[in-house]
């Protein structure tokens, strides 16, 4: 299986800062593969996923490795970034009016990647932009290309979105909460193109999210963040039926069920941790119901691999047993 | 049967030629709790924004233990129903301090005992003597909730109408803030109108629930016999939109299709 995005050991830190912005991240997407990356703000999800890209935060210290369609893209000068942005990977984000130029039609805003980048002609431009409509499912292409992007919903608009994405005809597509200002009737709308477009085209695709059963419902594989660094990968359905990591299993003890009893909520104590604060041993100690004061505030757990899970903390293999039968989700 | 706290009938509002919500009705008893449910459009924030008296309704009557609210002078139109709104850093003021934030609300309605009532407020929704002393921008997004709750409770409202008041908030956050709801719905009795758009948040809070469709309401009853046995395709098109093991975007798209060219 070819690797589309190989992120391996990833520290991304500031000066000034309490903490790295990312620590020692590595994940890794496929061909025609769909990943999630999921966390809440400030986990360093969205700056993860925007390395894929060659974008770090300006003065920031990088170290560790990126290889996106078998270009190294940390240090790599602007003839390898231009490559990887315009044919290995695109990107399409959370809010799609920030994304497009207002007083530009649909049409001229589709066409201009591939007249200015790709090359094509005015007509081959405009005949590619047709399809690409439609293949983000656009009832009525030729209309379209002549709209303002506010005659358009944002559920429409978003998929204007992904269609630009893929006038560069990626193989990896970043998608940066991509639903997450739609409605909920209209994200089920983009998730069925997104996997489409993965199945026709073999994309593969990075699902940044803070919704556990949205990326576990929807992707192969999925990554737990918090603090910058990766707490829990495993494949989806290991990921909800048995989670391993404290962290994960607050998440998903925090989103109330739609469905069968509904006990108390047991949030997870505490808020996320800030960048300015510093961390030592596992950043999720402070909040953790199975902290071990001396062991988990003094050595930072890496992930190792639980079944079919990899965890990163230090008393995985007996939060395991202990949890073993009580039935939690 | 004791008068209900919250009586509406036969509301409606247009903006121009759109008609945002339309002939819509609700009682709330006493110590109850209702989610309005729905998408962008479907009139939910229109009609919160009825409830507190920041909108006029075209037609229609809002009866708060019986008292019309139109007919309410503003401090006791405050004191009927208070609401909070999706974003905390909105409505706070920047310049002033929380706890100088509830003593404000406290003096305008001429409180006996304001230093023990922004004691009480500020445990009541978890929030110690440094947040209290800090301004809005010195909290975190669920502490600035916290804050905009006890400032709409600071009054002791008959009614509190929640305005996708836990959406923007991280989902750890937003479990911590629906226990402190819930504790104040099962401390204080307070009549609840919950608007969302998250089934499940609605399920955990309320009781019962409407669901709104393009200014319609297409459904009503408990929300557990909403979410069960739901009997309009809008709502059943709602439910299955949300995530789940075995969740077929693909299905819902083309259901919800099907719903459009219907309409």
């Amino acid at each position: 299986m070819n690797t589309l995005l190989d992120i391996k050991g990833l520290t991304v830190a500031m000066a000034g800062l309490g903490r790295p912005i990312l620590d020692e991240v590595s994940l890794a997407v496929h061909d025609g593969e769909a990943v999630a990356l999921v966390g809440e703000s400030g986990s360093g999800k969205s700056v993860t996923a925007r390395t894929a890209l060659g974008l770090f935060p300006g003065g920031a210290t990088v170290s560790g490795s990126v290889v996106v369609g078998g270009t190294e893209v940390v240090a790599a000068g602007p003839g390898d970034l231009r490559r990887v942005r315009t044919s290995v990977a695109s990107m399409i984000f959370q809010d799609p009016r920030a994304g497009v130029n207002p007083v530009r039609r649909i049409g001229d805003f589709l066409t201009e990647p591939l007249r200015r980048i790709q090359g094509r002609s005015k007509a081959e431009a405009t005949a590619q932009a047709l399809e690409l409509l439609g293949a983000v499912g656009m009832p009525d292409p030729p209309r379209h290309l002549r709209q303002f992007p506010h005659e358009l919903s944002g559920g429409m608009l978003q998929r204007v979105m992904i269609a630009y994405a893929l006038t560069a005809d990626p193989r990896l597509l970043l998608c940066d909460e991509p639903t997450t200002a739609l409605d909920v009737t209209t994200q089920a709308e983009i998730m069925a193109i997104l996997g489409r477009l993965r199945r026709d085209r073999g994309l593969g695709i990075l699902l940044i999210t803070h919704d556990l059963d949205l990326a576990a419902s929807v992707c192969d594989r999925v990554y737990v963040m918090y603090a910058g660094r990766i707490m829990e990968a495993a494949p989806s359905a290991a990921l909800t039926s048995v989670p391993r990591h404290p962290y994960t299993r607050g998440l998903l003890g925090s989103a109330p069920p739609l469905t069968g009893p509904m006990p108390r909520l047991a949030p997870i104590p505490g808020a996320p941790l800030g960048l300015a604060e510093a961390v030592s041993g596992c950043p999720f100690a402070a909040r953790c119901a199975h902290v071990v004061p001396g062991l988990c505030d003094a050595t930072t757990p890496t992930l190792e691999r639980h079944g079919d899970s990899q965890v990163a903390c230090l008393r995985a293999a007996e939060l395991i047993d202990e949890t073993q039968g009580e039935g939690l989700r | 049967m004791s008068t209900p706290l919250l009586d509406v009938t036969g509301l409606c509002k247009t903006y121009g030629t759109n008609v945002a919500v339309s002939d819509l009705s609700f009682t709330l008893p006493a110590g109850g709790s209702l989610g309005l449910v729905g998408e962008s459009g479907s009139g939910k924030t229109t009609t919160a924004r009825m409830l507190i008296g920041l909108e006029r309704p075209d037609r229609g009557q809002i009866l708060v233990k019986g008292e019309p609210l139109a007919a309410a002078s503003r401090l006791a139109r405050a004191k009927a129903v208070q609401i909070v709104f999706q974003d905390p850093y909105l409505s706070l003021d920047p310049r002033l301090t929380i706890r100088a934030a509830l003593d404000d609300v406290l003096r305008l309605h001429r409180h006996p005992d304001r230093a023990a009532r922004v004691t009480e407020l500020l445990d009541q929704v978890g929030l110690g003597a440094r947040e209290a002393a800090a301004k809005p921008r010195g909290l975190s997004g669920g502490q600035r909730q916290r804050a905009a709750i006890a400032r709409a409770l600071a009054v002791e409202p008959d009614v509190l109408v929640l305005d996708e008041a836990v959406s923007a908030l991280d989902v750890s956050i937003q479990a911590q803030v629906l226990n402190v709801l819930a504790d104040i719905r099962r401390e204080t009795g307070i009549g609840i109108v919950f608007v969302s758009h998250d089934l499940a948040v609605v399920r955990y809070l309320c009781d019962e629930a409407l669901v709104l469709h393009r200014g319609v309401v297409v459904e009503r009853g408990a929300i557990e016999a909403l979410l069960t046995d739901p009997q309009d395709p809008y709502t059943r098109l709602l439910i299955s939109s949300v995530p789940h093991a075995g969740w077929s975007p693909e299905e819902i798209s083309e259901q919800r299709r099907a719903l459009q060219q219907r309409s």
